[in-house]
Protein backbone atom coordinates (compact mmCIF):
# COMPACT_ATOMS: atom_id res chain seq x y z
CA UNK A 1 0.00 0.00 0.00
CA UNK A 2 2.67 2.20 1.08
CA UNK A 3 5.20 1.64 -2.14
CA UNK A 4 2.60 2.06 -4.39
CA UNK A 5 1.16 5.27 -3.01
CA UNK A 6 4.71 6.81 -3.08
CA UNK A 7 4.89 6.21 -6.37
CA UNK A 8 1.65 7.95 -7.57
CA UNK A 9 2.31 10.43 -5.45
CA UNK A 10 5.65 10.89 -7.13
CA UNK A 11 4.19 10.35 -10.69
CA UNK A 12 1.38 12.98 -9.73
CA UNK A 13 3.75 15.64 -8.41
CA UNK A 14 6.55 15.26 -11.08
CA UNK A 15 2.83 16.11 -13.70
CA UNK A 16 2.34 19.27 -11.05
CA UNK A 17 5.58 21.18 -11.58
CA UNK A 18 5.51 19.64 -15.23
CA UNK A 19 2.50 21.72 -15.67
CA UNK A 20 3.91 24.13 -13.51
CA UNK A 21 6.94 24.73 -15.00
CA UNK A 22 6.93 27.49 -18.08
CA UNK A 23 8.60 25.06 -20.78
CA UNK A 24 6.23 21.65 -20.66
CA UNK A 25 2.86 21.39 -20.25
CA UNK A 26 1.21 18.42 -19.22
CA UNK A 27 -1.99 16.91 -21.22
CA UNK A 28 -4.76 17.60 -19.20
CA UNK A 29 -6.24 13.97 -19.10
CA UNK A 30 -3.28 12.94 -17.88
CA UNK A 31 -3.55 14.70 -15.01
CA UNK A 32 -7.16 14.04 -14.18
CA UNK A 33 -6.09 9.82 -14.92
CA UNK A 34 -3.10 10.32 -12.39
CA UNK A 35 -5.30 12.08 -9.73
CA UNK A 36 -8.30 9.87 -10.33
CA UNK A 37 -6.13 6.53 -9.70
CA UNK A 38 -4.73 8.31 -6.68
CA UNK A 39 -8.43 9.11 -5.12
CA UNK A 40 -8.98 5.28 -5.63
CA UNK A 41 -6.33 4.05 -4.16
CA UNK A 42 -6.23 5.78 -1.32
CA UNK A 43 -10.07 5.10 -0.98
CA UNK A 44 -8.50 1.81 -1.27
CA UNK A 45 -7.00 1.61 2.02
CA UNK A 46 -8.51 3.43 4.28
CA UNK A 47 -12.28 2.60 5.67
CA UNK A 48 -13.91 6.68 6.62
CA UNK A 49 -13.73 9.55 4.58
CA UNK A 50 -12.09 11.35 7.18
CA UNK A 51 -8.84 9.17 6.51
CA UNK A 52 -9.10 9.43 3.13
CA UNK A 53 -8.35 13.34 3.49
CA UNK A 54 -5.91 12.69 5.61
CA UNK A 55 -4.09 10.49 3.39
CA UNK A 56 -4.50 12.46 0.50
CA UNK A 57 -3.04 15.68 2.69
CA UNK A 58 0.24 13.09 3.12
CA UNK A 59 0.84 12.71 -0.44
CA UNK A 60 0.38 16.40 -0.70
CA UNK A 61 2.87 17.24 1.41
CA UNK A 62 5.30 15.09 -0.16
CA UNK A 63 4.65 16.74 -3.54
CA UNK A 64 4.70 20.63 -1.81
CA UNK A 65 8.12 19.81 -0.23
CA UNK A 66 9.75 19.05 -3.64
CA UNK A 67 7.60 21.90 -5.59
CA UNK A 68 8.58 24.59 -3.72
CA UNK A 69 11.66 25.87 -4.55
CA UNK A 70 10.47 24.59 -8.52
CA UNK A 71 7.76 26.77 -8.14
CA UNK A 72 9.76 30.11 -6.76
CA UNK A 73 12.56 29.17 -9.50
CA UNK A 74 10.30 29.32 -12.25
CA UNK A 75 8.23 32.53 -11.12
CA UNK A 76 10.36 35.26 -12.97
CA UNK A 77 11.69 37.62 -9.93
CA UNK A 78 10.45 35.83 -7.05
CA UNK A 79 12.59 35.57 -4.16
CA UNK A 80 12.78 33.56 -0.82
CA UNK A 81 9.71 34.63 0.97
CA UNK A 82 10.24 36.46 4.44
CA UNK A 83 7.69 37.56 5.31
CA UNK A 84 4.17 35.48 6.42
CA UNK A 85 1.52 37.65 3.97
CA UNK A 86 4.52 36.72 1.18
CA UNK A 87 4.36 33.41 1.51
CA UNK A 88 0.81 33.29 1.03
CA UNK A 89 0.47 35.36 -1.47
CA UNK A 90 2.95 32.80 -3.48
CA UNK A 91 0.97 30.16 -2.57
CA UNK A 92 -2.03 31.72 -3.40
CA UNK A 93 -0.69 33.35 -7.04
CA UNK A 94 1.58 30.60 -8.33
CA UNK A 95 0.79 27.41 -6.91
CA UNK A 96 -2.84 27.88 -7.82
CA UNK A 97 -1.71 29.03 -11.39
CA UNK A 98 -0.35 25.42 -11.52
CA UNK A 99 -4.04 24.14 -11.59
CA UNK A 100 -5.50 26.79 -12.96
CA UNK A 101 -6.35 30.45 -12.20
CA UNK A 102 -5.11 32.38 -9.21
CA UNK A 103 -7.10 31.55 -6.07
CA UNK A 104 -10.30 34.33 -5.40
CA UNK A 105 -9.58 35.55 -1.95
CA UNK A 106 -7.34 35.30 1.07
CA UNK A 107 -8.65 36.49 4.27
CA UNK A 108 -7.45 36.39 7.74
CA UNK A 109 -9.67 35.21 10.47
CA UNK A 110 -11.57 38.33 13.29
CA UNK A 111 -10.89 36.47 16.26
CA UNK A 112 -7.68 34.54 15.52
CA UNK A 113 -4.54 35.79 14.34
CA UNK A 114 -3.04 32.91 13.21
CA UNK A 115 -5.84 31.73 10.95
CA UNK A 116 -5.84 32.83 7.63
CA UNK A 117 -8.42 31.09 4.80
CA UNK A 118 -7.63 30.88 0.78
CA UNK A 119 -11.04 30.50 -0.84
CA UNK A 120 -11.37 29.58 -4.46
CA UNK A 121 -12.46 26.84 -6.65
CA UNK A 122 -10.00 24.54 -7.97
CA UNK A 123 -10.53 23.95 -11.51
CA UNK A 124 -8.40 21.01 -12.24
CA UNK A 125 -9.14 18.75 -8.81
CA UNK A 126 -12.37 18.67 -8.16
CA UNK A 127 -13.87 18.67 -11.84
CA UNK A 128 -12.80 15.19 -12.35
CA UNK A 129 -14.06 13.78 -9.35
CA UNK A 130 -17.56 13.01 -8.83
CA UNK A 131 -18.79 12.24 -5.19
CA UNK A 132 -21.61 9.97 -4.32
CA UNK A 133 -24.00 11.67 -2.24
CA UNK A 134 -23.47 9.79 0.53
CA UNK A 135 -19.83 11.16 1.29
CA UNK A 136 -21.09 14.80 0.62
CA UNK A 137 -18.88 16.36 3.05
CA UNK A 138 -15.82 14.68 0.91
CA UNK A 139 -13.53 16.92 -0.58
CA UNK A 140 -10.37 16.30 -2.80
CA UNK A 141 -9.06 19.26 -1.56
CA UNK A 142 -7.37 17.83 1.36
CA UNK A 143 -4.47 16.91 -1.22
CA UNK A 144 -3.97 20.84 -2.32
CA UNK A 145 -4.55 21.35 1.87
CA UNK A 146 -1.20 19.06 1.98
CA UNK A 147 0.92 20.82 -1.02
CA UNK A 148 -0.03 24.38 0.78
CA UNK A 149 0.74 23.11 4.63
CA UNK A 150 4.53 21.65 3.02
CA UNK A 151 4.93 24.90 0.99
CA UNK A 152 4.37 27.11 4.33
CA UNK A 153 6.62 24.86 6.48
CA UNK A 154 9.03 24.33 4.46
CA UNK A 155 9.44 27.93 3.88
CA UNK A 156 10.04 28.16 7.57
CA UNK A 157 6.46 28.98 8.55
CA UNK A 158 4.66 25.78 10.14
CA UNK A 159 1.47 26.05 9.37
CA UNK A 160 -1.73 23.24 9.83
CA UNK A 161 -4.00 23.47 7.00
CA UNK A 162 -7.69 21.94 6.93
CA UNK A 163 -9.85 21.72 3.73
CA UNK A 164 -13.38 22.66 4.43
CA UNK A 165 -15.84 22.80 1.93
CA UNK A 166 -18.57 25.74 1.88
CA UNK A 167 -20.15 26.84 -1.90
CA UNK A 168 -16.04 27.09 -3.03
CA UNK A 169 -13.33 25.20 -1.68
CA UNK A 170 -11.79 27.02 1.49
CA UNK A 171 -8.44 25.82 2.65
CA UNK A 172 -7.97 26.98 6.53
CA UNK A 173 -4.38 27.64 7.47
CA UNK A 174 -3.34 27.46 10.81
CA UNK A 175 -0.03 29.18 11.79
CA UNK A 176 1.87 28.57 14.85
CA UNK A 177 2.16 31.02 17.57
CA UNK A 178 5.54 31.58 16.75
CA UNK A 179 5.10 32.82 13.31
CA UNK A 180 2.87 35.29 13.89
CA UNK A 181 4.67 37.03 17.41
CA UNK B 1 47.47 32.58 -3.42
CA UNK B 2 45.82 29.57 -2.70
CA UNK B 3 42.31 28.31 -4.21
CA UNK B 4 40.67 25.91 -1.90
CA UNK B 5 37.24 25.61 -1.86
CA UNK B 6 34.51 23.71 0.69
CA UNK B 7 31.07 23.68 -0.41
CA UNK B 8 28.34 22.50 2.11
CA UNK B 9 24.88 21.45 1.67
CA UNK B 10 23.33 21.47 5.03
CA UNK B 11 19.78 20.75 5.21
CA UNK B 12 17.01 21.37 8.01
CA UNK B 13 17.84 19.44 10.92
CA UNK B 14 21.59 18.96 12.00
CA UNK B 15 21.50 15.45 13.69
CA UNK B 16 21.76 14.22 9.87
CA UNK B 17 24.82 14.18 8.06
CA UNK B 18 24.71 17.25 5.59
CA UNK B 19 22.88 16.34 2.25
CA UNK B 20 26.48 17.32 0.29
CA UNK B 21 30.22 17.87 0.93
CA UNK B 22 32.64 18.62 -1.48
CA UNK B 23 36.10 20.08 -1.40
CA UNK B 24 38.54 21.29 -3.74
CA UNK B 25 42.11 22.55 -2.89
CA UNK B 26 45.03 23.65 -4.98
CA UNK B 27 47.37 20.56 -6.28
CA UNK B 28 50.37 21.98 -4.45
CA UNK B 29 49.02 21.66 -1.23
CA UNK B 30 49.89 17.76 -0.18
CA UNK B 31 49.64 18.38 3.84
CA UNK B 32 47.09 15.95 5.71
CA UNK B 33 43.80 16.73 4.41
CA UNK B 34 42.05 15.26 7.77
CA UNK B 35 42.80 17.58 9.91
CA UNK B 36 41.40 21.04 7.11
CA UNK B 37 38.08 18.36 6.72
CA UNK B 38 37.28 18.70 10.43
CA UNK B 39 37.89 22.44 10.71
CA UNK B 40 35.83 23.49 7.82
CA UNK B 41 33.34 21.37 8.61
CA UNK B 42 33.34 23.31 11.98
CA UNK B 43 33.69 26.16 10.51
CA UNK B 44 30.66 26.08 8.22
CA UNK B 45 28.06 24.79 10.83
CA UNK B 46 29.40 27.50 13.37
CA UNK B 47 28.48 29.97 10.67
CA UNK B 48 24.86 28.63 10.72
CA UNK B 49 23.36 30.47 12.87
CA UNK B 50 24.75 33.63 11.55
CA UNK B 51 23.14 32.40 8.09
CA UNK B 52 19.94 31.83 9.98
CA UNK B 53 20.37 35.67 11.61
CA UNK B 54 20.50 37.19 8.19
CA UNK B 55 18.02 35.07 6.30
CA UNK B 56 15.41 36.69 7.61
CA UNK B 57 16.96 40.00 6.80
CA UNK B 58 16.77 40.39 3.04
CA UNK B 59 14.81 38.32 0.45
CA UNK B 60 17.69 37.36 -1.60
CA UNK B 61 19.16 34.17 -1.67
CA UNK B 62 22.40 34.99 -1.65
CA UNK B 63 24.20 36.29 1.24
CA UNK B 64 26.84 38.35 0.90
CA UNK B 65 30.16 36.64 2.65
CA UNK B 66 28.49 36.52 6.46
CA UNK B 67 31.44 35.49 8.40
CA UNK B 68 35.42 35.71 8.30
CA UNK B 69 37.27 33.20 10.24
CA UNK B 70 41.16 34.25 9.88
CA UNK B 71 41.83 33.59 6.37
CA UNK B 72 39.18 32.06 5.31
CA UNK B 73 35.39 33.74 4.62
CA UNK B 74 32.24 32.05 4.73
CA UNK B 75 29.18 32.82 1.87
CA UNK B 76 25.86 31.22 2.34
CA UNK B 77 23.13 30.88 -0.04
CA UNK B 78 19.56 30.15 0.91
CA UNK B 79 17.25 28.47 -0.57
CA UNK B 80 13.10 28.86 -0.73
CA UNK B 81 13.20 25.54 1.35
CA UNK B 82 15.54 26.87 3.46
CA UNK B 83 18.07 24.36 2.07
CA UNK B 84 21.66 26.40 3.37
CA UNK B 85 24.65 26.19 0.88
CA UNK B 86 27.70 27.06 2.81
CA UNK B 87 31.16 28.05 0.77
CA UNK B 88 34.29 28.17 2.63
CA UNK B 89 36.85 30.34 0.52
CA UNK B 90 39.92 31.86 0.68
CA UNK B 91 39.90 34.52 -1.94
CA UNK B 92 37.53 37.19 -1.99
CA UNK B 93 35.56 36.39 -5.31
CA UNK B 94 31.98 37.56 -5.11
CA UNK B 95 30.77 37.00 -8.37
CA UNK B 96 32.52 33.93 -9.27
CA UNK B 97 31.10 32.32 -5.93
CA UNK B 98 27.42 33.97 -6.81
CA UNK B 99 27.27 32.16 -10.32
CA UNK B 100 28.64 28.91 -8.74
CA UNK B 101 25.50 28.97 -6.35
CA UNK B 102 23.14 29.47 -9.04
CA UNK B 103 24.40 27.05 -10.69
CA UNK B 104 24.45 24.63 -8.20
CA UNK B 105 20.87 26.04 -7.08
CA UNK B 106 19.67 25.42 -10.48
CA UNK B 107 20.86 21.51 -10.60
CA UNK B 108 19.66 21.08 -7.09
CA UNK B 109 16.10 21.98 -7.85
CA UNK B 110 16.01 19.61 -11.08
CA UNK B 111 17.27 16.98 -8.65
CA UNK B 112 14.91 17.59 -6.04
CA UNK B 113 11.51 17.48 -8.21
CA UNK B 114 12.87 13.78 -8.77
CA UNK B 115 9.81 12.33 -6.99
CA UNK B 116 12.05 9.20 -5.41
CA UNK B 117 14.41 11.69 -3.63
CA UNK B 118 13.74 12.04 0.10
CA UNK B 119 14.41 15.52 1.69
CA UNK B 120 17.20 16.51 3.62
CA UNK B 121 18.91 12.92 2.41
CA UNK B 122 22.39 13.07 1.48
CA UNK B 123 23.01 13.19 -2.23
Amino acid sequence: CESRRWRYGGALHAREVGASGARAKVSLSAFALLFSELVQHCQSCVFLVAELQVHLAALGRQVGAHVLDALVASEKGAQRETKVLGALLLVKGAMWKAFGKEANKLEQANDDACTFYIIGRQPLINTYISVPKEDSRFNCAGFTAGIVEAMLTHSGFPAKVTARWHKDTTLMIKFEEAVIA
Amino acid sequence: MSGSFYFIIVGHWLSTPPVFEMESLPAEKAESKDDHRHLNQFLAHAALDLVDKNMWLSNNMYLKPVDKFNVCFVSAFVTAGHMRFIMLHDIRQEDGIKNFFTDVYNLYIKFAMNPFYEPNSPI
